[in-house]
């Protein structure tokens, strides 16, 4: 079983790493991007033993305290068999 | 009187804090080790700059998760002294001993130079000895120095008089021009409710000696001690 974590900046903070990327991609031609925000994704091998539900719990927990900083981003979990 | 400064893997500001009490303050200080846990001969521990842990993941994470810092935040809920500088204040804010977050800098930049700051306030154990209203020049070497919080947070921040120094020029003005790194209303450095605990970007203790191109950063450690001396 296995884990993905997905951290981003909340909205409205601000990203200037995002800006800088959105600024070159511009420069290289591509046209029609609103915005872009980069984020971070974490993969995490997990026990199948566990079970799905406690999977979630957990690695939204280890999201939640460790992986990302409640002040600043957001997190999503998915749990895959 | 007796001072600590905290050795994380990648501090590297240490000797700095080490060389000023010792030096300037003239009081005895050890170096204490990330792993240790007691803290119960200090008076005041430094957390000092640096790149613990490499920055990995955000800088001040992981160095929250290191087994002195539980024990710094018992230290700090008993009264005692605990003064962050740059990589410092970053994990004092991961550890929610201070309240917000140091961002990426708004230009995306390390900057590495000297800047002004105005003092906010003297009512700090680590600043009555200053006048309020004076400019330091000390420098700053960060590349996640953008202070960042919540509108409630900051409106206590004000309230309370914790905002202890913002960025200005070299008058005194807190102007966005003057603001090195987009931090929300210039901050500094700020203190925690009970102004026991104090989080500053700059660096007072690479600005304690003329040779260095400034030495107003030892009104701090003076004020620090002062207060030391007067409690102990």
């Amino acid at each position: 079983m296995k884990a993905k974590v997905y951290v981003n900046l909340k909205p409205g903070v601000l990203d200037p790493q995002g800006k800088a990327i959105q600024h070159s991609v511009e420069l290289l031609g591509f046209n029609g991007i609103s915005h872009i925000r980069q984020g971070k994704y974490f993969e995490i091998g997990l026990d199948s033993a566990l079970g799905e539900a406690a999977a979630h719990e957990s690695v939204s927990r280890l999201a939640r305290e460790v992986l990302s900083n409640p002040i600043i981003e957001d997190f999503s979990v998915e749990i895959e068999a | 009187m007796k001072f600590g400064v905290i050795v994380f893997p990648g501090s590297n500001c240490d000797h700095d804090a080490y060389h000023v009490i010792s030096k300037h303050v003239g009081q005895p200080v050890d170096f204490i080790w990330h792993r240790d846990t007691n803290l119960s001969s200090y008076d005041a521990v430094i957390i000092p700059g640096g790149f613990s842990y490499g920055d990995y993941l955000r800088a001040g994470a992981l160095a929250r998760f290191s087994p002195v810092m539980s024990s710094v935040k018992k230290f700090a809920q008993r009264g005692r002294f605990v003064l962050g500088i740059c990589n410092g204040f970053q994990i004092l804010c991961e550890a929610g001993l201070l309240p917000g977050a140091l961002l990426r800098n708004r230009d995306l930049h390390f900057i590495c130079e000297h800047i002004f700051v105005l003092v906010e306030t003297a009512d700090t154990p680590f600043t009555h000895e200053l006048q309020r209203g004076s400019v330091l020049r000390l420098p700053i070497a960060h590349a996640e120095g953008n202070y960042i919080c919540d509108e409630d947070t900051f409106a206590e921040l004000k309230r309370e008089d914790r905002i202890i120094i913002s960025y200005c020029d070299k008058d005194g003005g807190v102007t966005n021009t003057a603001n090195p790194n987009g931090s929300r209303d210039n901050i500094a450095g700020i203190c925690n409710r009970d102004r026991n605990v104090l989080g500053l970007m700059p660096h007072p203790e690479r600005a304690c000696e003329d040779l260095l191109g400034s030495s107003d950063g030892r009104g701090i450690f003076r004020s620090l001690a002062a207060t030391l001396a007067s409690v102990a």
